[in-house]
């Protein structure tokens, strides 16, 4: 097929220039549409509109000039998501290095004005709580303890129930059996419910927390490892192992358990949000780790009561970072569904 | 019929483990129960007594087989903290509201999913179902809790259309009732309307490219009685899987909204109890909400047979 040389990207009915174009101007308001929203003197209601808009209309505009300049329409959400997820694990990795104001300790934060409003170029550029503790300082720190929490919890699930579902769904028989019902008798319990009587007896501590968020993924990465299991033990690769003498044990590490990895792992990347909320839930209830140690549970909770109506910030500013952070996880893990596990990509 | 037996006999073990796990869990509780009864500086016959009369001495199997068979009779003893009311009035009392505000979130939920994921599946693609895809995937990112304290802090404490933090019964003033658990309600029907709507999104798109769909539309028959007649029937049936898949989540997130919103459910009954230590009562709530949960999953499950006759004879 004859092409001209000027092509246009694949799939815009625009030439290159146009397209740039076009996302360039996009760029532009999009980025004036966020400093007006940040900074124009409107109610908050009005400020969150605008801003939201800004981000919507810089995130087209940059998809767009990307497109025009190589040629294919990049996933720009799935860009968004690593870098901010990337960003958050470097901060909260080099937290205790960087200039943040104070997070934790109240008495040396005496002399510091209590629930400053956000201002980027101040000292508190996200503003400061009830203590005067910095807010951005407490953010930081709370994603360090939240993703060390849920990280460490999804490590310890998906090793221990990996290896039970593994060898579950290639024994079959007895064995399945049993660990049939122990799972079915840990999903009975629902999750929340289960980390709340937990709660009542573990000292709130981020070990405790995170074995207690294990126990929560133990049953469901058993059931994803079994049923991977019992569809690849029937394949051609793993009778031929068998065939050439490879012991049971040599079957289940060496030919299964890498085919039951991919699925696997797309399920952890799902599976942190679902802690990250559940963690950040338990705080919330007063039953994870406690103030002023700061988690993005704890401190959502310092809004309760009137607070929220008077200093939406205490509650907005650890919002953002949830949401954020979940948002990423699950957008990212439900990619990698569709990517590597055709089965529970639907729901 | 065999399977049905099957089934029943698995939910007895199931029954059984969670509840002695419910029971050695709490058990393992640090501090002394009878310190906590009594308060502190009293002598230590007393604080034996104490235990005596709790039964604390026993084997922990013997105790075990104590509680079930009284949970069994209907008695799962007596609340630590005073007033020390009893566990199941405590439960039968705060049941309703938790009932209530489930099956209402849920509701809301599905009265909002159907016509969105209709509005969506009609032009797959275009920009109303991405607008729609797109908010549904950030509403799913929206801790209960969170969603909870922005739904006050606009509709109660912002416009002033709703009232917060009090509870009217249903079976005193069943429009106030409802009025009053709307805010609640809302806050669970989100999380649950969100997965609604994209699984029967994709569902009725899958439908919509079958032949019977095409003949309909050969017909001539309008787009929206397509929709609503045709397709919508066959596309619910994963609905019902998916309805016992998120109770697990409607649980917790009733849980959370019970408690942010003070209201005089289950969820506050055990996050308060987990909170002060009362082991009875958290013993007693997590035992009958899991039975209740098991019972809800498995009456789901036998709703199949009855649903889509092909799902009848798989297992046999």
């Amino acid at each position: 097929m004859f092409m001209p040389r000027k092509q246009t990207p694949e799939g815009s009915s625009l030439t290159r220039t146009q397209l740039g174009a076009v996302g360039a101007g996009l760029l532009i308001a999009g980025l004036a549409l966020l400093v007006v929203g940040w900074s124009a003197p409107l109610v908050l209601f009005a400020k969150a509109v605008l801003v939201l808009a800004g981000v919507v209309t810089t995130s087209q505009g940059l998809s767009r000039v990307v497109w025009a300049v190589r040629g294919r329409r990049p996933d720009i959400l799935v860009w968004l998501c690593s870098a901010w997820l990337v960003l958050l694990i470097t901060v909260a990795l080099l937290a205790p290095l960087l200039p943040l104001g104070e997070h934790v300790d109240v008495a040396s934060a005496l002399t510091a004005p209590t629930y400053q409003t956000p201002e980027l170029l101040s000292e508190h550029p996200l503003g400061t709580n009830n203590y005067g503790l910095d807010l951005l300082a407490r953010s930081v720190y709370g994603a360090r303890t939240s993703l060390v929490i849920s990280l460490l919890a999804v490590a310890i699930g998906t090793v221990v129930g990996g290896s039970i579902g593994v060898v579950a769904g290639y024994f079959r028989a007895g064995v399945d059996s049993v660990v049939g019902i122990f799972t079915n008798a840990l999903l009975a319990v629902p999750p929340l419910i289960l980390l709340i009587a937990l709660g009542t007896v573990l000292d709130p501590k981020i070990r405790n927390i995170a074995l207690a968020l294990a126990l929560i993924t133990i049953p469901s990465m058993i059931r994803l490892a079994r049923a991977n299991t019992i569809a690849f033990a029937q394949r051609e690769f793993v009778l031929a192992a068998r065939a050439m003498g490879a012991t049971r044990l040599r079957v289940m590490v060496r030919e299964l358990t890498p085919n039951v990895m991919l699925p696997v792992f797309s399920m952890m990347i799902v599976m942190i949000s679902v802690l990250i909320v559940a963690e950040a839930s338990l705080s919330f209830l007063g039953l994870g780790i406690q103030a002023p140690e700061p988690t993005w549970g704890n401190m959502i909770s310092e809004g309760e009561g009137g607070t929220m109506q008077d200093f939406p910030h205490v509650v907005l500013v650890p919002g953002t970072f949830l949401f954020l952070t979940v948002f990423s996880f699950n957008l990212l893990g439900e990619k990698a569904q569709k990517r590597w596990d055709a089965r529970s990509a639907k729901i | 019929m065999r399977t049905a037996l099957i089934r029943i006999g698995e939910l007895i073990a199931v029954l059984m483990i969670v509840s002695f796990g419910v029971f050695m869990l709490v058990s393992l509780l640090p501090g002394d129960p009878a310190v906590s009864i009594l308060g502190d500086g009293r002598s230590p016959e007393e604080y034996a007594a104490k235990r005596a009369e709790l039964g604390l001495d026993d084997n922990v199997i013997v105790r075990y087989l104590d509680w079930f068979g009284g949970a069994l009779r209907g008695d799962l003893g007596a609340s630590l903290i005073p007033p020390q009311n009893d566990v199941v009035d405590r439960i039968l009392g705060a049941l309703p509201v938790s009932v209530q505000l489930a099956a209402m979130g849920l509701l809301m939920a599905l009265l909002m999913a159907i016509p969105l994921a209709m509005w969506s599946a009609s032009r797959p693609g275009g920009l109303v179902d991405r607008i729609i895809g797109a908010s549904m995937f950030a509403v799913l990112s929206v801790p209960s809790f969170l969603a909870g304290l922005l739904l006050i802090a606009v509709f109660a404490n912002g416009l002033g259309w709703f009232p917060r933090a009090q509870w009217v019964r249903i079976t005193e003033d069943p429009l106030g009732s409802l009025y009053h658990s709307f805010l609640p309600a809302l806050t669970i029907a989100l999380m649950e309307l969100a997965t609604f709507t994209r699984v029967l999104r994709n569902d009725l798109i899958g439908t919509l490219n079958e032949d019977y769909i095409l003949a309909a539309k050969a017909k001539g028959m309008p787009p929206w009685r397509i929709l609503v007649v045709d397709a919508l029937r066959p596309s619910s049936f994963s609905l019902i899987t998916l309805l016992g898949i998120s109770m697990g989540r409607l649980v917790g997130s009733t849980v959370i909204v019970e408690y942010l919103f003070a209201l005089p459910g289950m969820g506050g009954v055990v996050v308060n109890a987990a909170n002060q230590g009362d082991y009875p009562l958290v013993q007693g709530s997590v035992l009958v909400i899991a039975a209740i949960y098991v019972l809800v999953n498995a009456g789901i499950d036998l709703s199949y047979g009855y649903l889509d006759p092909r799902t009848r004879r798989v297992h046999a």
